[in-house]
This record gives structure tokens, sequence and C-alpha cells, in this order.
């Protein structure tokens, strides 16, 4: 179950926490994976740890050029590109009223469009081998709103009405698109929260606990497998049951 | 028939899965042929692999006849 031997995976946002522990979980599974991400140290430390099968790839994603040569390049070293995970993703908080347009343009250029450029770009190949699969990493505030959060939480959202849109074009090619949407994850992006906002968010959080990257990561491995060839446009919550949607 | 027209053909024939004589120099891919929009996608990569060219989109929105691919290719190859 969930082999992924001979399988290729581009993961952006590979030096963060969730896309390093995805891009780890796809290679143990056998995987030939990219690593894609902005810190081009990070990546080449993580190719090294996982030793074979590991290619780095550095790219800003919002640097136009470089989002649409990522996915040529990934099909270059790897021979074909069978599995993308759109990972990659930053904050820029503020409260609606104070949200300047740069704030705004800026979470959505990375968040949203890069992710619809390396869609169209990983797609054209998919659809002529007949396979494929397409992972975006939403959040759960795409569903659910947060405060400060009018940026990040359209640009998750809208990743989830486009994998679905996508989800219905390429599904007879055996193509699937399906969003992750986690909870509330121990990485870096968490860690700027100071204990009062952690207490009440795990308030809300039934399991009363942060979830774990590889928590994640182990549902990118279900959806990156053939096993889930049934399993397109959906949007899986991985959240300790903090919504139930 | 042109060696070209014959190669369109023949990739029209494969990738839709219609009788050869079906597939006549008039035919419309959408209207006649069954395909949808994903299949003219397709059909377009496909003639891009098979002559080696690249059709950019918005030549590829005017390609909507077996006629119009042969037109095309033919002065891509002149």
């Amino acid at each position: 179950m969930f082999d992924l031997t001979s399988k290729t995976a581009l993961v952006t946002g590979a030096t963060g926490g969730i896309g390093e522990a995805i891009a780890r979980a796809l290679h143990a599974r056998g995987a030939t994976v990219a690593l894609s991400g902005t810190r081009a140290e990070k990546l080449e430390a993580l190719a090294a740890d996982l030793g074979e099968r590991a290619h780095v790839l550095p790219a800003n994603l919002s640097d136009r050029e470089a989002v649409e040569g990522l996915v040529p390049a990934a099909e270059a070293a790897m021979g074909g590109l069978d599995i993308l995970v759109n990972n990659a993703g930053i904050t820029r908080d503020n409260i609606f009223m104070r949200m300047k347009d740069e704030e705004w343009e800026q979470v959505l250029e990375v968040n949203l469009t890069a992710g619809f450029r390396l869609c169209r770009s990983a797609v054209k190949g998919m659809m002529r081998r007949r396979s494929g699969r397409i992972i975006g990493i939403g959040s759960v505030v795409g569903t659910t709103g947060n405060p400060g959060q009018a940026n990040y939480a359209a640009a998750k959202a809208g990743m989830i009405g486009m994998a679905k849109a996508l989800a219905r074009e390429v599904a007879s090619r055996n193509v699937t698109v399906n969003t992750i949407s986690p909870g509330f994850i121990e990485t870096a992006m968490t860690d700027v929260l100071n204990d009062k906002q952690k207490e009440s968010i795990l308030g809300t959080v039934p399991a009363g606990r942060l979830g774990t990257a590889a928590e994640i990561a182990a549902a990118a491995v279900y959806l990156a497998s053939d096993e889930a060839a049934y399993v397109t446009g959906q949007t899986l919550h991985v959240n300790g049951g903090m919504a139930m949607i | 028939m042109s060696d070209i027209a014959d190669r369109v053909k023949k990739i029209v024939i494969e990738h839709l899965g219609v009788d050869a004589e079906k597939v006549t120099v008039e035919a419309s891919f959408i209207d006649d042929l069954g395909a949808d929009s994903l299949d003219t996608v397709e059909l377009v990569m496909a003639f891009e692999e098979e002559f080696g060219v690249e059709i950019p989109d918005d030549a590829a929105e005017t390609i909507l006849t077996v006629g119009d691919a042969v037109k095309f290719l033919e002065k891509a190859a002149a």
C-alpha cells in the first residue's frame, strides 16, 4: 500500500516544516523528489540527508519567471513529474482595516497565483501520461476564516476552489487534484504565537494538542498514492477535530 | 492528401477513436468528431510532438477543423 517507487515529486516550500516532512515522507515511500524553496543551503542540507533520489531546485515563487521555469526544471531533472505538491506559503498578517495592498498582493501571488502557474505547467505532462497527482496545502482558515488573515484565508480558500475546478477538467485523464487543509501544526509559522494565543487555540481543538508536520505528510502520501485514484476535488482536513466540515 | 495531412489524420483517428472516413478536411473536432475542449488541447499537444513545432495558444484557438490543423502545420513546415 502507498508505494511510490519510481514516482517523481516536486515539493515547493520544502524548507518549511510541513514541506520538509512531506518531501521526507514521499522519499521514504520510494519517490524521487525535487525540493524547491528560497533557501538553497537548507535545501542542499535536506537533499544530502535524504541521499539518493533528491534534487534541489531553489526558486522564489514571488518571481514569475522562476515559477514558470520550475516544473520544466523538475521534469528535466527527474525525467517527468508524477506528483506536484503546492506547499509554499507565506503570511503577512494584519487586521483587515489596516491591511496594505502589498500585504494582500504578496500573499495572493505566492500562495495562490504561483500555485496556479505550477499546476498549469505540470498538468500538461500529466495529461499526456494519463496519470498525475496534484496536492495543494491549504489551511483550515481558508474554510473557517481567522482574524488578521484575510489575505491568507482568501488565498487558501482560492486554492480549494481552483483545485475543484481543475479536478473536474482532468479527472478523465487519471489526474487527481486535492487539497490538504491543516489545522494548527507545530511549525515555524505557529511558533510565533505566544503562550496565551496557543492556549486559546488549543481550547478549540478537541484533540487537545497541535498537530505535527508528519501527520500532514501522511495525508500527502495517501493522496499521492495509486490507492487514492478515486479521490479527487476533495479537501482533506487534518486538524485534530477543530473544524468538522 | 499531403504527407502532413495523412499524419494529422492518423493522430485524430487514434486520439479520438473515430472512423477514418469521418476525418475529412472540413470535419470539426468538436461538432463532427465528438471531441471535448480537453481533447482539442490534447490534439494540439500531439501535433506539437509529431511535427516538432510549438503551437501558441492564440493559434491553437483557431484550429477547429482537421483542415485548420493541416493548414497551420503546412505553413509551419514551409
